[in-house]
């Protein structure tokens, strides 16, 4: 019988903190091909269809960013709580309630038409956002209240807020009792424009400017090594005068505004009112995108990508094999599997000894 | 109208019993799995798909309790043999559950099930009132009694109860006394995900027998928020679990008599309850402090 054996190394591995996403990608995608293998489909054709096929065309390009913006601006928000060990997975609420307070504008004043409305609805859908994250995060520093299961239960909430909204008060007289809100107006939704035969709206930008601003922020200023030092040790951080109390607010109210940011964002270029559905599970996939990127953010842009680029694979897989689209989501939930799996070579090295089961006295 | 509420209350609180039960003894052994709801639904969708391919209710549940296993598997190896962060790895296991039971159940939506039939004793289900209630109920309602009087039996009053206890209190020393930390641990874990299951298996085979994506509906957190609000005590998990059978059921009826207040709020009521109640109890720390195993969520490597 062979068992695993794990050696602490002396310090981290360098070597392995770049290669463990990468073995993890890897084994995902000959877990993939076994998967193609077993529906009867050759594993290559597969994994060309699902991985490679979505983008190698401008269109899928296209496809490809625009999905990965949500993921990318909420994850960042995401890594600063994780590396604060702020245990925030309620994004997916707080996108919704972004989007809804952002929304307030061009729903309940119509003729309130100007480029201003713009920028407004962002720093609205921000600050809902960020409003409804520091409810987890004062239940959490005032009655010390588990932040997972108070932040996740408001995803439910806040989901079944939006039904009600557009079922009821937001309705739109003029949507045939479909539950859909007005559309918004011209000042009210992001455009796209054509750069290089890509269609881009203003949401890609401002995600990649968001990926080097807390790039800049966790690397070279003091914030970002507060939030780092808490993280690890919260005693070591309030001999440094850094508050946990505060820290948590600010992670939660940062990722909370980010996740309403790119919530108002899906909405405003994607679907141009509110309905009950505006999100495929952005603010859950982000948790798998943070975690690929090693919580850091150029990882994040890259994670960001790979995860976006599942979606498409799952679409083009149902029209190319006839397979089913769900196969995406099996294969991010695996990908995060095996990323966090690969991370225990950065600490350990792993043998492979032969001895019985269990560790039994080895003193 | 009494004896149908109860009855009712009775369907809403099992499987959040069942999956509360099963993750109390995980978190004994020091193991926090995020991941009931990814076990559960889990094992609702196999539940589902055992019982109709095989024609027998009893089977599927078999076989939900085993789906709940497997997956828990997943989750013991990540987080004990590759000691990875367990927090973010019950999270895995959940978006995997979550994806994975979409993908198997897709044939089954729409499909009518078979439910599981009650037991009936026989004399005793006559008696009045009492008699539906308590002699009347099926397989998995008895079960998840059991399991409340049999996990609390085992953790205070046996000797490997003890010892599942100290791997949660203090790893370092139960190893330190010839004990398989990773061991024990691996049988919470899969103790955990047969329950989770079977909790997921009553939803599509006794509570509505048929398959719907995400039927869980946060059923697996809720258990979770359970064993806190039960501060680790498995009475206190049976008494918490009926408690929020009761919410369910006051939501149910109140939009049965349609009084006019929406029905989205109606249905917030079960997580805002959540909220609530881990408020209510967080703010008695001493209580909490005393029964929560000091290990919880740490991970553990022999050194050698």
């Amino acid at each position: 019988m062979m068992r695993l054996e794990l050696v602490k190394r002396s310090e981290k591995s360098r070597l392995m903190s770049v290669l463990s996403p990468v073995v993890a990608v890897a084994l995902t995608v000959v877990f993939a091909g076994m998967v193609f293998a077993a529906q009867g489909h050759n594993p290559l054709t597969g994994i060309w269809y699902f991985f490679l096929e979505p983008i190698t065309s401008l269109w899928g390009v296209e496809q490809l960013i625009t999905k990965a913006t949500p993921l990318v601006i909420i994850a960042l928000g995401l890594s600063v709580c994780y590396l604060s060990n702020n245990w925030n997975i309620g994004a997916e609420g707080q996108l919704t309630i972004g989007a809804i307070v952002g929304s307030i504008l061009p729903i309940l004043f119509p003729d309130f038409v100007n480029p201003v409305v713009l920028p407004l609805m962002l720093l609205m859908a921000m600050a809902g956002g960020a409003l409804f994250a520091l409810i987890p995060a004062k239940l959490k520093t005032v009655f010390g209240t588990n932040e997972i299961l108070t932040s996740l239960m408001l995803v439910y909430c806040s989901n079944l807020f939006l039904d009600w909204m557009v079922r009821g008060p937001w309705r739109s007289p003029q949507g045939y009792n479909f539950p859909i809100t007005v559309d918004f107006h011209e000042w009210a939704v992001l455009n796209a424009v054509d750069v290089g035969g890509v269609y881009l709206n203003l949401s890609a930008p401002i995600a990649l400017l968001l990926v080097i601003v807390l790039a800049v922020v966790m690397r070279s200023t003091l914030k970002g090594f507060e939030i780092r030092v808490l993280g690890q040790s919260p005693r070591a951080g309030a001999f440094a005068g850094f508050s946990n109390r505060r820290m948590t607010a600010f992670a939660f109210a940062l990722s909370g505004a980010l996740a309403g940011l790119a919530g108002m964002m899906v909405v405003m270029s994607e679907i141009g009112k509110l309905q009950p559905v505006i999100s495929p599970g952005y603010g859950f996939t982000a948790i798998i995108v943070a975690f690929l990127g090693r919580l850091n953010p150029i990882g994040i842009l890259i994670a960001g990508l790979v995860i976006a680029s599942s979606y498409l694979g799952g679409e083009a897989i149902q029209t190319s094999l006839q397979m089913s689209s769900k196969l995406a989501t099996v294969i991010q939930g695996v990908l995060l599997f095996f990323v966090l799996a690969a991370d225990t070579l950065i600490l350990y090295k792993v043998r492979l000894v032969p001895g019985r089961e269990g560790e039994g006295a080895h003193a | 109208m009494l004896e149908a509420i109860i009855l009712t209350i009775i369907t809403a609180a099992t499987p959040l019993l069942l999956a509360a039960t099963g993750e109390l003894v995980v978190e004994k052994s020091g193991v926090l799995n995020l991941g009931v709801e990814g076990m559960m639904v889990m094992g609702a969708v196999a539940g589902f798909a055992v019982t109709i391919s095989t024609g027998s209710p009893l089977l599927g549940i078999v076989g939900g309790a085993i789906a709940g296993m497997l997956v828990s598997l997943i989750f013991a190896f990540v987080t004990l043999t590759l000691v990875a962060n367990q927090v973010a790895s019950g999270l895995a296991l959940t978006l995997f559950g979550l994806g994975l039971s979409g993908l198997m159940g897709e044939s089954f939506v729409g499909q009518p099930g078979i439910k599981l039939q009650s037991l009936h004793v026989p004399g005793l289900i006559d008696l009045p009132f009492v008699g539906k209630i308590l002699f009347g109920q099926d397989l998995l309602v008895y079960l998840s009694f059991a399991a409340v009087f049999g996990v609390s039996w085992f953790l205070n009053r046996t000797r490997a109860g003890l010892i599942l206890r100290a791997v949660g209190d203090n790893h370092t020393s139960a190893h330190a006394l010839g004990y398989s930390v990773v061991g024990v641990r691996y049988l919470a874990v899969i103790f955990g995900g047969a329950m989770a299951g079977l909790g997921g298996a009553y939803l599509s085979v006794a509570y509505t027998p048929l398959w719907v994506e995400n039927m869980t509906a946060g059923r697996g957190w809720i258990a979770l928020a359970l064993v806190v609000f039960a501060s680790w005590i498995p009475w206190r998990a049976a008494i918490g679990a009926y408690l929020f059978g009761a919410v369910t059921v006051l939501q149910l009826h109140t939009q049965a008599l349609g009084i006019g207040f929406p029905s989205q709020f109606l249905a917030m009521l079960p997580y805002l309850a959540t909220v609530i109640v881990l408020v209510a109890i967080s703010g008695n720390r001493r209580a909490t402090l005393f029964n929560t195993p000091s290990s919880l969520g740490k991970s553990f490597v022999p050194d050698r």
